[in-house]
């Protein structure tokens, strides 16, 4: 649905993107991450069209954005990292206008506006004024007016930045809510959103892509060994060398009062790990498989310590 | 038209639900009835001191003598308006990021530049509507020729339709309102006295001078003269400003 290919963006001589390519499948909820100053917002202010590249190409649902530009535009719904919202006007007439400009025909401007006010539930603030209402609802009234159109794609640039843990809450139901009709391109400081929300990642740092892919295959493929955490109501020297007496097993180690016993990749010891903790009656409390989790991915991602 | 008529729509609303308009519009009606004042009054003690004579009676002209300083007068208190009213216009959605909704809108920076000055252009008519209040009294009471009364609105209406374009352009220069309101003010103000000038340029410069300046054309108007080069320097000016903001909108974007 969205693919962007060798895209590059100068200001004059900052290179802000650099050669970035990456693919985002239709009805899927992507994450666009990278530190401060990684080039997200550049990426996203290109796709929606409000600045051009500088060399490179993307579409949109097979059309491309610099030269379909308009066409673009009307299946996008954008909300930028700053709400562009006029606090002059009530939560019922920005989004009226917001009809009018996204061109909605008059007879169906009524349902749209009523359409996403519904679904951002916003019925409560309707006829105040946007400068009176809280922050959590201008994030909403942000979004319904990304949605007005009923657009293919959104892209939403930083969409529960500045909201407390329970707007948070509600903006990721609402985000996850979305998925299936929609393609969602989002940005993220947040990497627990990224679990919660994303079917996928792309990762870049100083313009440059470093990693793109589906959550699963991105941890599996950066998964060196593989293991489990165990928890036991035995513990001491001797457990240890027990399960470093399996043969295959690469270590043991004890951290936080778990059992780390991890392998080589692809093998898996978890039969012979759970006879021997009933032979040896050990009292297994808890057993779970060890993974990388997308905190790890992404420092290590970020810092070059693995590259995809 | 449809999306102009978005933009246009929108702005009025902003100027109107907002107290931008109305104390513009009261400020403006104050000061041109505090210069209306004095020129009636003195127009209606000469009268009074030539009734006497015929010969001069005759020669009284209320055109000449009350609307001709009257439209002047006018043109000078919008020039301090007009910047006050276009400062907002992009300055502020440059600063809020609301540009950022207008721009990846399907809908042309062109659509959103004419819908912004039509907007402004609606306001400037409601002023100069609001000071035919006073003419009514001129009417009742005298006897003036509606011709280069119509004339002299004609004059302000493109004078104040060239400020604005003008003032659209310095907007869409900086985020800043009062930056750009400064920078309208004092451009208004050198084309409008460019013609002062002019004696000691000679030549050439004095007739580039002269015609570059506002005041120049402005007074053919309100003496009721309707002369097509003066039209046509308005609307150039007019498209000149719009062309610039365009130009400075897809710069800034591309840059």
């Amino acid at each position: 649905m969205i693919e962007v290919e060798h895209l590059t963006k100068k200001y004059g001589e900052l290179v802000a993107v650099k050669d970035l390519s990456f693919k985002v499948d239709e009805g899927k909820i992507w994450g666009l991450l990278g530190p401060n100053a990684a080039g997200k917002t550049t990426t996203m202010r290109i796709l929606t069209g409000y600045i051009p590249a500088t060399d490179g190409k993307a579409t949109v649902a097979s059309l491309d954005i610099f030269e379909q530009s308009n066409r673009v535009k009307k299946i996008i719904g954008y909300l930028p990292e700053v709400l562009p919202l006029y606090p002059e006007m009530t939560v019922l007439s920005f989004l009226n206008f917001v009809s009018e400009i996204k061109q909605i025909p008059s007879s169906q401007k009524k349902e749209a506006v009523d359409k996403a006010i519904g679904i951002s539930g916003l019925e409560s603030v309707r006829g105040r004024l946007i400068r009176n209402i809280s922050r959590g609802f201008k994030q909403r009234v942000g979004i319904a007016q990304a949605l007005i159109h009923d657009p293919q794609v959104l892209i939403f640039d930083e969409p529960t930045q500045g909201l407390d843990p329970a707007q948070i809450i509600e903006t990721r139901k609402l985000i996850k809510s979305l998925k299936g009709e929609r393609t969602i391109l989002i940005s993220t400081h947040i990497l627990a959103e990224v679990t919660q929300v994303c079917d996928g990642v792309v990762i870049i740092n100083e313009g440059t892509l470093m990693a793109s892919g589906s959550l699963e295959d991105l941890t599996a493929s950066f998964k060196e060994k593989e293991g489990v955490a165990v928890k036991l109501r035995k513990e001491g020297k001797e457990v240890l060398s027990l399960f470093g007496k399996i043969p295959g097993v690469a270590r043991v180690s004890l951290e936080d009062d778990e059992l780390k016993i991890e392998w080589a990749k692809g093998k898996d010891f978890r039969d012979e790990i759970t006879r021997l903790i009933v032979e040896k009656d050990l009292g297994l409390i808890e057993m779970r498989p060890l993974g990388i989790g997308i905190e790890d991915l992404y420092i290590r991602i970020i810092s070059g310590d693995i590259e995809q | 038209m449809k999306n102009i008529w978005a933009i246009c729509k929108k702005e009025i609303k902003t100027y109107f639900m907002s107290p931008i308009a109305y104390v513009i519009i009261t400020v403006f009606l104050v000061l041109v009835g505090f210069f209306f004042y004095p020129l009636i009054w003195w127009f209606n003690s000469q009268s009074l001191q030539l009734a006497k004579n015929p010969y001069y009676y005759q020669q009284l002209n209320i055109n000449q003598m009350v609307y001709s300083p009257f439209f002047h007068n006018m043109s000078i208190i919008l020039l301090f308006m007009i910047p006050l009213l276009t400062m907002r216009l992009f300055s502020e959605e440059k600063k809020r990021q609301t540009d950022e909704l207008l721009f990846t809108s399907p809908i042309s920076v062109n659509q959103i530049i004419i819908g912004k000055y039509l907007a402004s252009l609606f306001v400037l008519v409601v002023m100069l509507l609001l000071t035919g209040l006073l003419s009514i009294f001129t009417f009742v009471f005298g006897n003036p020729e509606l011709a280069p009364v119509l004339n002299g609105y004609l004059g302000l209406f493109l004078m104040g339709a060239a400020f604005i374009a003008i003032g659209i352009f310095f907007s869409s220069l900086t985020e800043n309102q009062i930056v750009s309101a400064i920078l309208t003010f004092g451009a208004l103000l050198l084309f409008l006295i460019l013609n002062w000038t002019s004696p000691s340029a000679g030549g050439m410069w004095k007739d580039v001078l002269d015609y570059l300046s506002f005041f120049q054309h402005f007074n053919d108007l309100t003496r009721g003269i309707l002369d097509t080069t003066d039209l046509v320097y308005y609307l150039s000016f007019i498209f000149l400003g719009l062309f610039l903001t365009h130009s400075i909108i897809q710069s800034r974007r591309w840059r």
